[in-house]
């Protein structure tokens, strides 16, 4: 019996049997008429000069259909990758924003950076082919770090960008926070490195591109978070193509993390590509290709001050931060480190004033963007290493320092001092019970277990809170977006009562078909299983943004929410009619349609049927059909927050951390399906510990190549580095989504980097340790150990 | 080269260079593209298929090697969508996977587990998937899903027994 399956449930995904039966449909499996392949050559250099590329022998070999340089598109009129978010410097001057060439055009500036793309009629002569490109580099000196990329007599990336500085961003007001250091009793100053990471979704990047010359019709498949805004930055500002003219499919897509939500140069040139050459054109990226074109993320360095009083309160906080952005600017590279990084200093502290100034600067390495947090793990990162420093020094208790200095619960809505106004939240109830949970009180017989089996225990705290659903588009506007941040649903009823949602969010992997449908299913009474989420196809849905933010349920669920009120109020309607009642007086519950105080009753599907038969209709007033439509525009972000106990064991003969426990206590707002929040919460802080103790993107200064450019080099989470975890939701409601939602998508990959570095740093504190950079690896950790003199000592 | 084998319990008579992976060869050939490809250093294990049983990676099998072999893909555990093998019920049950890309391999790494331990601990279904990356779950819920499948194949099987 199909039956609704409503708020608060735990169904089994729709989306999973197509997973689990290898039926999924993503870019790679997909094979069009008349496809050929194609593959790109890349630099090998990190910044040189190109004098000439000699093509003619590539284009000889058998099987090639072409080979296209940065020229060739310059020649046809192709612009520049486009940058949806503007930011303007202290100086109130724009950042300066040099030209992207979708193929690079004169010059190289990163290893990876696309320099031919071949076409034939099979990968193996397309990659054959591309050997032969005789490629003329004049190398030039090259700089890969943002502190080395700044000083002076530094190689110069672009002539239009002197010293490299791309803006010289702040917030914040630093008189005020002078002032207050002038009085502190004491002031905490930490240097931090948030170290360069690659997102790697395991399914590599695809794209493909076709012409359908008969009908002038341009379609691009490809594996991305936002098909509607790939459409719009690359049909508009790149190709010069119509939008309607251009359909973009984002079909299955195996992960994301913000690497597939930026419009890519290989979008554009297979889509041209097939163009030029009529049919299709498939690119698919080898995971090795991907460690250097896909864009990374983080790479911070940062220097922190803390002011406090004698009882340790906050006064305030002063931060400088140094922002990679790599050889070009990516999507929304600069709104990164500034916009979602600074406004997310406070924390869920009172602290009065803050004063943070970023210098984003180009180097020559893979652009940077978001990742799964994006500037928002970084802020948590320096907030809470700080207040954990800062307790160590002072002598005060790490839980009891932040207990003293967080935003009562009674104090929301509250005010930062760096923009952004917290609607909700208790971040003292989560701290309470992530301790219960975490059995805080029972840590120091465990280290002294540890202790007598010659290991280091540590037990660190991270509080964090999260701004999802990046909000409203007028701020948005004024602080440099270059488009709108809603999100719009079509609730499709059919004749049956059966019902469509073409949705402007990308499902790839947070299980939106699922999710989205229980809403459905409870508000309008429909079983469950009588409804489908449509996503990822520019001719089917209307329009949207995607999925990137942790935005899809806070900004497009809203949208469903709202655009399920008109099919109600549409069906009222309908039904007021056949009831020969007053419409305030016609009620819908539970699926039906009723007049309050009497038995007239009609189903929803009546009244579904109703709208499409509409015999027994207002058609006076009233338009037949069931189907409506709703833009949402949030009037805030949302603050998801919450507090994550980690205890780790660490081995001094092999130097491994060894995460031992984990407890996370989030305030997610209301839960839609249990189930999938946890499993975004587990996700998410297997990332966040994976930063921690594991990953790194390494340049080699010397050659500016990637060292940590294959699953070989780059340490990913694997299964056996974890114990489960105990994760519980504390939540509050936001008091601006219509659900009261607030997101979770991010929730772990904040959370975690700092409660895990906490605890190392307390596990490593008798060795007079006061901070180790992540990862934790045990090279780090062997290293500090032995060289701390304390083991020498001990043995 | 011509090689003719077992997939999914049928023959296939196929034309291979001699330099075609099993992985190209089940999806550009055959067109069986729910075996994925996440890596190129073997290390990923979104790949892996069952050879005369075995897990392998089939990113790093040659085509002309598996002439006359058994193999099986994600699409051959199933007799049908309702008809499903107790491990995809199982990760479906346990919210054992997000994104889908590495689950046809943890799901074939999964069954060789249990075919050899029918009855793993945690700690050894953590090990065993070691080979197996998954970027989206963080693993809790792919574990429990193992430990959930390994029971209902024995149960299945204590049923054949009384039967």
């Amino acid at each position: 019996m199909p039956e609704v399956v409503g708020v608060g449930a735990s169904p089994k995904r729709k989306e999973d049997l197509r997973f689990v039966t290898g039926h999924g449909n993503y870019v790679a499996d997909i094979k069009r008429p008349n496809m050929s392949f194609g593959v790109f050559l890349r630099s090998p250099h990190a910044h040189a000069l190109i004098r000439s590329i000699d093509t003619s022998e590539a284009l000889e070999q058998p099987g090639v259909k072409a080979v296209f340089t940065g020229e060739d598109m310059k020649a046809d009129n192709v612009g520049g990758l486009p940058v949806g978010w503007g930011i303007s410097g202290k100086d109130g001057n724009p950042m300066k924003e040099p030209p992207h060439p979708p193929i690079a055009l004169g010059k190289v500036r990163y290893v990876g950076d696309a320099v031919a793309f071949v076409v034939a009629e099979t990968v193996e002569q397309a990659e054959a082919a591309a050997e032969l490109i005789e490629v003329d580099y004049e190398t030039l000196p090259h700089v890969v770090g943002a502190v080395e990329a700044l000083q002076p007599g530094a190689p110069q990336i672009y002539d239009e960008v002197p010293g490299n500085l791309c803006c010289d961003w702040d917030l914040g007001d630093c008189a005020a926070v002078d002032a207050a250091f002038e009085t502190a009793t004491h002031v905490t100053s930490i240097d931090l490195v948030n170290q360069r990471l690659v997102g790697n979704p395991m399914e590599p990047r695809a794209a493909i591109g076709e012409y359908d010359a008969a009908n002038g019709q341009h379609t691009l498949w490809t594996t991305s978070q936002f098909p509607h805004v790939v459409r719009l930055l690359m049909g508009e500002m790149v190709l010069g193509i119509p939008q309607h003219k251009l359909r973009v499919v984002a079909p299955d897509v195996g992960g994301g993390f913000g690497v597939k939500q930026f419009h890519y140069a290989e979008e554009a040139v297979v889509t041209w590509a097939a163009t030029k050459l009529g049919g299709a054109v498939k690119w698919v990226c080898q995971r090795s290709e991907g460690f250097i074109s896909d864009a990374h993320g983080r790479d911070h360095v940062t220097q922190a001050e803390l002011a406090l009083d004698t009882d340790g309160k906050f006064l305030a906080m002063r931060v400088r931060t140094y922002a990679n952005m790599g050889g070009y600017l990516s999507t929304f590279g600069p709104n990164i480190p500034t916009n979602l990084y600074a406004p997310l200093l406070s924390g869920v502290y009172v602290i009065p004033s803050i004063y943070c100034e970023v210098k984003v600067v180009f180097t020559n390495t893979v652009p940077v963007d978001a990742y799964r947090g994006a500037g928002r793990p970084e802020a948590t990162f320096v907030v809470e290493r700080l207040v954990d420093t800062a307790a160590l020094e002072m002598g005060i208790d790490k839980f009891e320092i932040r207990k003293r200095n967080m935003i009562p619960t009674e104090s929301y809505p509250y005010q930062t001092p760096v923009l952004v106004e917290y609607d909700s939240g208790d971040p003292l109830g989560c701290l309470e019970r992530s301790m219960e949970l975490a059995d805080v009180a029972g840590f120091a017989e465990r280290r002294s277990a540890s202790e007598a089996n010659g290991k280091y225990r540590g037990l660190g705290v991270s509080t964090y809170v999260e701004a999802c659903g990046l909000a409203p588009s007028r701020l948005a506007g004024q602080l440099g977006a270059r488009g709108g941040l809603y999100e719009s649903a079509n609730v499709r009823v059919h004749p049956s009562g059966a019902v469509t949602v073409l949705i402007g969010t990308h499902n790839h992997g947070q299980g939106h078909e699922t999710t989205f449908a229980q809403i459905v299913s409870e508000r309008l009474g429909v079983p469950f299983e009588n409804i489908d989420i449509v996503f990822g196809d520019t001719d089917k849905v209307q329009f949207g943004m995607g999925t990137y933010g942790s935005r899809s349920l806070v900004v497009g669920g809203s949208a469903l929410n709202k655009a399920s009120d008109k099919i109600i109020l549409k069906g009222r309607k309908i039904a007021a009619h056949q009831f020969e009642a007053a419409l305030e007086d016609v009620i819908f519950e539970k699926g039906e349609f009723s007049v309050s105080g009497t038995d007239k009753k009609k189903s929803f599907p009546e009244i579904a049927g109703a709208a499409y038969v509409p015999f027994d209709f207002p058609l006076e007033t009233l338009e037949p059909g069931l189907e409506e439509q709703a833009f949402y525009d949030p009037v805030n972000f949302t603050y998801p927050g919450g507090a994550h106990i980690c205890e780790v064991e660490i081995d001094p003969d092999t130097g491994v951390v060894r995460l031992d426990r984990y407890t996370a206590v989030d305030d997610v707002g209301t839960i839609i399906n249990p189930m999938i929040v946890e499993g975004q919460l587990q996700g998410g802080i297997v990332q966040g510990v994976g930063q921690a103790l594991f990953e790194h993107g390494v340049y080699d200064e010397q050659s500016g190549q990637l060292l940590s450019g294959s699953f070989m080099d780059y340490c990913m989470p694997r299964a056996d580095n974890f114990p489960d975890f105990t994760i519980k939701p504390h939540s509050t409601t936001c008091t601006h989504t219509p659900m009261g939602v607030k997101g979770c998508g991010e929730c772990g990959t904040i959370g975690s980097p700092a409660a895990v570095i906490n605890a190392v740093v307390d596990a490593l504190r008798p060795l007079g340790v006061s901070h180790v950079d992540m990862p934790a690896s045990p090279n780090r950790i062997w290293n500090i150990i032995n060289n701390s003199g304390a083991r020498a000592a001990a043995e | 080269m011509t090689i003719t084998f077992t997939l999914n319990d049928r023959s296939v008579t196929v034309d291979v260079e001699p330099s075609t992976l099993v992985s190209e060869l089940l999806r550009d050939t055959l067109e069986l593209t729910g075996t994925h490809v996440g890596c190129d250093t073997s290390q990923c294990g979104a790949c892996v298929i069952h050879l005369n049983g075995e897990s392998v990676k089939s990113c790093t099998l040659l085509a002309g090697s598996v002439d006359g072999q058994e193999l099986r893909t994600v699409e051959g555990l199933a007799g049908g969508t309702d008809d499903l093998h107790p491990m995809q019920v199982a990760f479906r049950d346990n919210h054992g996977l997000q994104c889908g890309f590495c689950t046809p391999g943890m799901l074939m790494s999964s069954i060789d587990l249990v075919n050899r331990n029918p009855d793993p601990t945690e700690e050894e279904v953590r090990e065993w998937l070691e080979g197996n990356i998954c970027r989206c779950t963080g693993y809790q819920n792919i574990v429990k899903s193992v430990i959930a499948g390994a029971q209902a194949l024995r149960d299945a099987s204590r049923g054949d027994d009384h039967a």
